[in-house]
């Protein structure tokens, strides 16, 4: 195996946008307001950053393709940006990007920034596109959360798990990312909201109901990273480094093969696995101090939970009731609100995550802060179920 | 010896109640209170008469696709394009392959017989066999009294020289400009004339014309006829005909008015399904097609007629009956009302006909792939193998996935996206041979699905595209039809 990025890259500085339904703003504003909180924390001006990677997903209902909205908007100095879309994990992939570049001495600094101005569409929801035109001519007709919907009924039927439990659990997974984004400032939602409210919601996609799927927002967060070295040279004492970026992308099988049995995400077990192996992680469970998983719907969170081989298989929906993934538990999800909190501007998601686990591990959760966390993951998946992208990223002390 | 191999019917599941109709109608018009009685077949959003036409053709086929189908023929006069042969997407989506004659016959209620008589007439001069297929999908509007009286289904023939199990004996025609209804070209709707004159000028008068002729062409006389198939919506109609041309009083069929109202230039053909589906090996059927004239075809059963048994036929689909009570459906579902399908419904969708046309097997035909090297059926086919363990590169062959079973391994019933009928039921599906996919659900009943369940892979309209006035059409994942 290649050597993998472990310690290879420090996060310089990050920022993250207040998320919301920001009436009030462009994309272009979002992208300053992320922008100008992450050059302060890195201390080093627009001169200095050798290359950009710039994510969002749904391009045409706010800024257009390329990288040029980005490099305009911050007045980049003619620098290569390079605008990147996949899906959901679409963030992660600019930081990847960003990651790489420095890791391979091509850039001695460089910027992620994510955005996503979802809010002009006339209606709630993500907007629904097409998706090429023989595409168009042979997928189903459904939203996100009736893609997702199907984990539930694909989970019940094979564990045995009645789906009046199912319900609960997954409702309890929203209860608990509500009282953490109570504590969040820069949360869309914040407001803690009490089970029952959860399982009385109408509901949206059988049995996903309102309370089970996360908010819309408008959103932008950013990264600078660069070396360790640099990191230091710049005086940061106290760095953050990544430990692992990966990415896994389905190739038809869980669409086309009876191999899968619609239960959990086949990519986020490869990702995962590449990741604890490139970060040297060997028992997530007891190394893993918290983590962020893309909870864009309450089942997807549960199973995500096995997926990222914390919770056994079949058993994720007891830990969550026995709050295992409480603010007080044994690894806290969603320390910061989550998607369910934050609503989910796509190509800011992954970038939004990190800004959590950078912050907890430097101290700085206000609120929110966990004791002394050495290891914080990201997750992000994409598209359906049965197709989709996984990301899983690892960053934690330098050294640890 | 020509006449009918096999046949097939097809009547949507829905049934409007002719009560429900008139609950939201009769407080404007009175007098529609004298058809209160019994229910009418209404198709889903996602129906029209190519659709039925193909179900119609897929239950008289029975899984066969016999290699010896010369010519395609469909009748109607509510087919989805005017100008796009509507045979030949029924050609493709049965996937019975290019060499063969193709043919829409329209603009008349007689199309179909008119159409049948000269369909037999080439095979009895070329041999092989010829599919007829007609599906009838007829609006009217609101507080109309062809809205009581209609109905939607199809139904379909398979005609050949062999192993018949009717014979065709003979027909008798006769041409008149006789109006009691038309429709001009652009118009929604028909515009009537008066019954009473209907009746007496026009049945009484032009219809045993037809009748003698056919008698005097094959050597028979009324009393031979056993079953006497006559669409007509005016009362008891086939009785007073039949009497009139000297047959015997039983012999007049029901004309299905109360179970599913009359399916337009399909009706003769749906009620000849269901004479064949009750009638006796050597009986003799005579089959009425009345519109600016007459058409009268006789039949005579074969011992072969029972081999018929599994097909569902018009008794099948009757069966398979699932009841709206929502006036307001049908009026969507047709087209009637101004609705608001809300901003999610805006999405464009154009069809890239170059796409269509590559993939149009794939796509209208639903043919998927078999790996020759390992044997895994995947949709859709691709030039490299689905099969983790296998990978192979262009070693799929054509597999039709529309016979085998769809079993249920998930499902939603989605609220948020838009759909007709909401909630928009779907799911992965994993076929009887193999395969699986991400597919719509249509026909189902709001908390009637489960996972494990066992579907069937039906054809229907994907989505219209109004804009273009085009119907996109797919296939979806349907409950069975079970008898």
């Amino acid at each position: 195996m290649a050597s993998g990025i472990r310690d290879k890259v420090a996060i310089l500085g990050m920022g993250c946008s207040k998320f919301g339904e920001r009436w009030d703003c462009d994309a272009e504003d979002l992208i300053v307001e992320a922008y100008a909180e992450a050059m302060e924390d890195a201390g080093i001006e627009t001169s200095q950053i050798d290359a950009a990677w710039f994510a969002t997903a749904i391009e045409e209902v706010h800024v257009g393709k390329s990288g040029v909205p980005l490099s305009v908007a911050l007045r980049l100095p003619n620098i290569p940006v390079t605008r990147v879309e996949n899906f959901c994990a679409s963030g992660t992939e600019a930081f990847r990007g960003a990651v790489y570049a420095v890791a391979s001495g091509a850039a001695d600094i460089a910027l992620a920034l994510g955005v996503e101005k979802l809010k002009d569409t006339g209606y709630g929801g993500l907007p629904q596109r097409g998706s090429g035109p023989l595409n168009d001519m042979i997928k189903n007709n459904g939203s996100a959360p009736g893609g997702f919907a199907q984990l539930a009924t694909a989970y019940s039927e094979k564990h045995g798990v009645d789906m009046d439990t199912v319900k609960r659990a997954i409702g309890s997974i929203s209860v608990k990312s509500h009282a953490n984004g109570v504590k969040n400032p820069k949360a869309h939602l914040r407001k803690a909201i009490p089970l029952e409210t959860v399982l009385a919601a109408p509901m949206i996609a059988a049995p996903l109901g309102l309370f089970d799927c996360c908010g819309v927002s408008d959103g932008s967060a950013a990264a600078i990273v660069t070396t360790p070295e640099i990191a230091a040279s710049l005086g940061k004492q106290e760095r953050i480094t990544v430990k692992a970026l990966q990415l896994a992308v389905s190739n038809g099988v869980e669409s086309a093969h009876n191999s899968w049995d619609g239960s959990y995400f086949l990519t986020t077990r490869k990702a995962a696995e590449r990741a604890y192996k490139e970060a040297g992680i060997e028992k997530p469970r007891e190394q893993i101090d918290m983590f962020e998983c893309h909870d864009c719907f309450s089942i997807t969170e549960m199973v995500t939970m096995e997926d990222l081989y914390i919770s056994n298989e079949g058993e994720a929906w007891r830990d969550v009731l026995d709050g295992f993934y409480d603010a007080d538990g044994e690894i806290p999800c969603q320390i910061d609100g989550g998607l369910k909190c934050f609503g989910h501007p796509i190509g800011a998601s992954g970038l939004r995550m990190l800004y959590e686990m950078y912050n907890q591990l430097l101290g700085r959760a206000g609120e929110r802060q966990l004791k002394d966390p050495t290891f914080g993951m990201t997750h992000n998946l994409g598209g359906q179920p049965h197709q989709n992208v996984s990301s899983v990223a690892i960053i934690g002390r330098e050294g640890a | 010896m020509v006449g009918i191999k096999a046949y097939g019917g097809y009547v949507p599941r829905r049934r409007l109640p002719r009560s429900v109709i008139l609950e939201n109608t009769s407080w404007f018009n009175g007098a529609l209170k004298a058809y209160s009685k019994g229910e009418r077949s209404m198709c889903n959003w996602d129906e029209d008469a190519l659709t039925m036409a193909v179900e119609a053709c897929r239950d008289c086929l029975d899984m066969t696709r016999p290699d010896d189908i010369r010519a395609i023929y469909i009748a109607s006069t509510t087919l989805p394009f005017t100008d796009r042969q509507n045979a030949g997407v029924l050609g493709t989506a049965l996937n019975l392959g290019q060499n063969m004659m193709t043919m829409d016959i329209t603009s008349s209620q007689r199309a179909a017989t008119s159409g049948l008589i000269n369909a037999l007439s080439v095979v009895q001069g070329t041999g092989g066999s010829a599919l007829f297929a007609t599906g009838e999908h007829r609006r009217s509007r609101t507080a109309n009294t062809n809205e009581l009286m209609y109905g939607d289904g199809g139904a379909a023939l398979l005609l050949g020289s062999e192993d018949v199990v009717a014979e065709y004996v003979g027909a008798g025609q006769i041409a008149v400009d006789f109006v009691d209804h038309y429709r001009g070209q652009n118009s929604d709707f028909d515009y009537n004339w008066e019954e009473r004159w209907i009746r007496d000028e026009g049945f009484m008068k032009i219809v045993p014309e037809a009748v003698q002729a056919a008698l005097d062409n094959t050597g028979l006389s009324a009393e031979d006829i056993d079953h006497f198939v006559m669409p007509g919506t005016i009362r008891n109609i086939a009785s007073m005909v039949g009497k009139r041309c000297g047959m015997r009083e039983e012999a007049a069929r029901d004309n299905l008015h109360n179970v599913m109202g009359e399916a337009g230039t399909s009706h003769a053909l749906v009620m000849l399904v269901d004479c064949l589906q009750d009638a006796e090996p050597g009986q003799t059927i005579m089959v009425i097609g009345w519109g600016q004239g007459c058409d009268a075809l006789i039949f005579k059963t074969t011992d072969l007629l029972p081999t018929m048994a599994n097909r569902q036929g018009i008794k099948g689909h009757l069966a398979h009956r699932k009841e709206e009570s929502n006036y307001n459906k049908f009026l969507a579902f047709n087209g009637l009302v101004e609705q608001d399908g809300g901003l999610r419904s805006e999405t464009d969708k154009q069809t890239a006909l170059t796409t269509l046309y590559r993939n149009r097997e794939m796509v209208i035909g639903f043919v998927g792939g078999k790996c020759s090297q390992c044997g895994t059926v995947q949709y859709p086919k691709s030039r490299i193998c689905v099969n983790p363990n296998c990978g192979a590169i262009n070693t799929q062959d054509n597999h039709r996935m529309a016979e085998t079973s769809a079993t249920i391994q998930s499902w939603t019933a989605d609220n948020l996206t838009y759909a007709p009928d909401p909630p928009h039921h779907f799911g992965m599906v994993t076929f009887g041979e193999g395969g699986r996919m991400m597919a719509d659900f249509t026909d189902v009943d709001e908390g009637g699905v489960a996972v494990g369940d066992e579907f069937r892979m039906v054809f229907r309209i994907k989505a219209a595209d109004e804009k273009r006035n085009f119907n996109k059409y797919f296939w979806k994942a349907a409950p069975k039809v079970q008898a």
